[in-house]
């Protein structure tokens, strides 16, 4: 560290993540604390579903007839892929492995958009076959809940896909492989909560 | 130490964009250069000036939303009084309560969060300090947004008019066709970022920037108690976020969620709304626990009695403070099991409560107590709020409960603990901070004035509720018929109403009085410790300079800052090693490495509002505001991460660092690089 000899008498444990108190650095205690945050807000959304899935109209398809459970598996699949890929994509980087790195964050952004289109494409046939976002209390708070979901997806592809353009830039070296690691918290973290929702509104009802 | 750049790498180049670094950033990245004026407190990141514009504004909506508490307590003062009708009376207490509890007490709270918590843990600044300078502006803008609601559409046609905790269905399009619910749950989702925002910083700041020394263990009470408040926060608004983005789907997009007509369930609000809502009890609480737990031990010249039980009794009401919501709900009909569950778990919370109002008492046991400002304000706390949580014992029973619920019984509740508990504490915190944030003293003699104008006011206010919900006076009823018994009591509460409002008007004048005789040299510097007192904020100069500590303290024991001025003499009596100004700070050292000011985090925040106008009125207007807000954060992420150009103040910086081009989350909830 250059800074060392000009800064002997300042307040340089304060700085950045240079002598925390933990040994973290204060983004990466961030997201975690957010993160925490985070659960209470599909916990909220969950259980809102979850008290209101099997209320619908004498005429309305349930859950259990409207899930097309092959298809939401293999983009669920895709999903969960994307936590390896953001994985492979952090070691490039830590080993400075540039092109490795840009390969593995594109293929990660690539299989979290086709995770959303999915996803956009599932949202249609439900539509088609009757449930809008308005027509019964199921439809209304499962779409809420996936929407979010989905939300915090594109979050996170818009997230990597910025990260990308910086690699591209040069930006994006070993050196700052501890935000593509932060990144890579959140995004590990919205695909568990995929897999809490996928089990208990996509299985649970068959 | 320079990045490394990858510029022999061509083939790498998609776009087949120039990949060198350029070394100077886009005009529209610079930081914000000059340090004085109103650009200094627009563009700072610093966390005094951020906590202290918290205060300004909290003490603002303190004032605003006390005029609204008058005008109620006018319409009530006599019987059939018909100052406000019955719709402008449903606003005004909705918003009262509203901007008395989200945009005065947590935003007070958060001032002193944001100004001491740094200070007392010695560090030189929050983890991400421009996150702070955004959460301060998030808040600002949903409370103005949310103040609009009074002329926007007309003079108080739309401003929210559902209670502050906005039960539905009765919220709903259907029966509070006016805009004031969408304002209301809009305007709380902008201010519930901005306490998110900033639990997240002050939480990280607690964990990972204590000074070397300071364990856990040794940190002050009151960082402790904000810490444990800041923790609440961080997962209590998740949850009324859910709730208020389900009630603005419902009436904005015409969602079914508490849409009775097709099934729902009219106790999911509630639920959803109380579990957050009695963590935020105590969110409210804390803080003001924690600074009478600073001012009790300065004056009675004691360390704190029972340390580790203080902290650890504000811990067990940090957990057990999410196991009672449902005691707001006993009138409602969630069935005997639940109601005896929520019984019982009410009545033991009272415990922790009672160990620290114990330690209080203990601590003050023998000590050589001066009755200074403060004090006074931390003596009257305890009392006061020991008598409102002993009318909250009374609730816990339920079959007692479905009695008072609804009646003004529990309005005289909750105002012993909000009022006499909360604002009382703050205003002690005020007055004994006072110094160390602006230089000077507040004078002592008006100080005791409006201190016993204010208790009495407070007492005569709510008092006489007790009796008049035990009476059978219901809350918020616009009015009531002469010849029930309500007359008299009705009024005294209206005559203490006013009391309070001559004794916050006493505190702005002796603002000025004070800031006028300090200018005039007529009363005394308070020097770096004016109360002799025990924790590190204390250990620099007054007002502290910009950056904080002038070095590194090493803490050794719990109160350090005192046993660096006292120490026993052979024979064990207690003597003066050194004064204050010997031990303290004088914040000469400039050399100090502070980060700079920014631009974007007042420019995202402004987006925020907007959408929510564009929500209520027109969607394109939600277009303009996702722009604010999305340029904002990428003009946050590229910025530089120090004014290259920053000359004559002490934020210029020459080292090379190796996050120089922070790339970040959009999420609003991180940010890179503290520097």
């Amino acid at each position: 560290m250059t800074d060392t000899a000009i800064d002997q008498t300042s307040n340089e444990h304060s700085d950045g993540d240079h002598g925390s108190t933990l040994g973290v650095s204060n983004d990466k205690l961030g997201m975690w604390v957010f993160l925490g945050s985070d659960c209470l807000l599909f916990g909220g959304l969950i259980s809102t579903y979850m008290l209101y899935k099997d209320r619908i109209g004498p005429d309305d398809l349930g859950p259990a007839e409207m899930f097309d459970i092959p298809f939401t598996s293999v983009s669920s699949f895709v999903l969960l892929m994307s936590s390896l890929t953001v994985v492979l994509a952090i070691t490039a980087l830590r080993r400075n492995d540039i092109r490795r790195s840009r390969i593995w964050l594109l293929a990660t952004s690539v299989l979290g958009a086709i995770f959303v289109g999915g996803q956009v494409y599932e949202f249609t046939v439900f539509y088609r076959e009757g449930l809008g976002y308005t027509t019964n209390l199921f439809g209304t708070s499962f779409f809420t809940l996936t929407g979010f979901h989905g939300v915090h997806v594109t979050v996170g592809i818009v997230m990597l896909m910025s990260l990308y353009i910086q690699s591209m830039r040069g930006k994006l070296t070993s050196g700052q492989s501890e935000k593509l690691e932060i990144i890579g918290l959140y995004w590990h973290f919205v695909d568990v909560v995929w897999i809490v929702i996928f089990t208990i509104v996509y299985l649970f009802p068959q | 130490m320079a990045i490394v750049e990858q510029e022999d790498a061509p083939l790498e180049l998609g776009s087949g964009e120039s990949n060198q670094i350029t070394e100077r950033p886009l005009g529209a990245f610079t930081r914000p250069q000059g340090s004085g004026g109103w650009r200094s407190w627009l563009f700072t990141v610093d966390h005094k000036k951020i906590g202290i514009m918290y205060g300004a504004a909290g003490l603002l909506f303190f004032i605003i939303g006390g005029i609204y508490a008058l005008f109620v307590r006018l319409q009530l003062s006599r019987p059939g009084n018909s100052i406000l009708s019955a719709e402008t009376y449903n606003q005004v207490f909705t918003m009262h309560g509203v901007v008395m509890v989200f945009l005065a007490a947590i935003p007070l709270g958060a001032a002193f969060s944001n100004y001491l918590i740094p200070l007392q843990i010695g560090a030189r600044d929050v983890a991400f300090p421009r996150l702070n300078a955004f959460s301060f502006w998030v808040f600002l803008g949903g409370g103005l947004f949310l103040l609009t609601s009074m002329f926007i559409g007309g003079w108080w046609e739309n401003a929210p008019d559902g209670g502050w905790f906005a039960y539905s269905p009765n919220t709903g399009v259907l029966f509070s066709p006016s805009k004031g619910i969408d304002f209301f749950a809009i305007g709380l989702q902008i201010t519930g970022i901005a306490s998110l925002v900033g639990a997240i910083n002050l939480i990280v700041t607690v964990l990972n920037m204590r000074s070397p020394g300071m364990t856990l263990m040794k940190m002050p009470v009151l960082t402790w108690m904000l810490f444990i408040t800041q923790m609440l926060l961080l997962f209590a608004m998740p949850v009324i976020s859910v709730a208020l983005f389900l009630l603005t789907f419902d009436r904005l997009f015409d969602a079914n969620f508490f849409n009775v007509a097709e099934g729902a369930d009219p106790l999911l609000w509630q639920h959803l709304f109380w579990i957050f809502g009695h963590p935020e009890v105590y969110i409210l609480i804390l803080p003001s626990f924690g600074i009478i737990s600073e001012i009790i031990p300065t004056f009675s010249r004691k360390p704190i009695f029972g340390y580790p039980f203080m902290v650890f009794s504000g811990i067990a009401i940090g957990f057990m403070g999410w196991g009672v919501w449902a005691h707001h709900m006993f009138a409602s009909g969630v069935g005997p099991v639940a109601v005896a569950a929520f019984s019982v778990s009410t009545m033991f919370i009272a415990v922790p409560t009672g160990v620290k109002i114990l330690n209080w008492l203990a601590t003050m046991w023998g000590g050589r107590i001066r009755f200074t400002t403060p004090m006074l304000y931390a003596t009257a706390v305890v009392a006061m709020f020991t008598i409102g949580g002993l009318s909250g014992v009374t609730h816990s029973l339920a079959a007692a409960d479905s009695q008072q619920t609804d009646t003004y019984y529990i309005v005289a509740h909750f105002h012993y603990v909000i009022f006499g508990g909360i604002i009382l504490g703050f205003f002690g915190g005020f007055y004994y901070w006072w110094p160390k944030m602006f230089g000077y003293f507040l004078s002592e003699k008006l100080g005791k004035m409006s201190f016993w104008v204010m208790v009495i006011g407070f007492n005569l206010t709510f008092g006489p509720m007790h009796i008049l919900g035990l009476q059978g006076m219901s809350r918020r009823i616009q009015t009531y018929s002469a010849g029930q018994g309500f007359d008299f009591w009705n009024f005294i509460s209206t005559i203490g109403a006013f009391l309070i409002a001559v004794a916050t008007a006493m505190f702005i004048v002796n603002i000025l009085i004070s800031r006028r005789a300090y200018r005039d040299g007529k009363t005394p510097d308070p020097g770096p410790d004016p109360w002799d007192a025990r924790s590190l904020e204390w250990m620099t100069a007054s007002p502290v300079p910009e950056h904080n500590f002038d070095e590194v303290i090493e803490v050794e024991r719990q109160d350090e800052f005192w046993h660096r001025k006292w120490g026993k003499n052979e024979s064990g009596q207690v003597v003066r090693r050194a004064t204050a100004e010997e031990v303290a700070h004088d914040g000469s050292n400039t050399n100090v490495h502070l980060p700079s000011p920014s631009y974007w985090p007042i420019f995202a925040a402004v987006g925020l509002p907007i959408i929510g106008y564009g929500l209520i009125y027109n969607l394109w207007l939600c277009v303009i505001g996702g722009l604010f807000v999305l340029g904002g954060l990428y003009g946050w992420v590229f910025e530089p991460v120090d004014d290259p150009n920053a000359a004559g103040h002490d934020h210029d910086d020459d080292h090379e660092h190796i996050d120089d081009s922070p790339e970040n989350q959009e999420d609003a909830s991180e940010e890179v690089s503290v520097d």
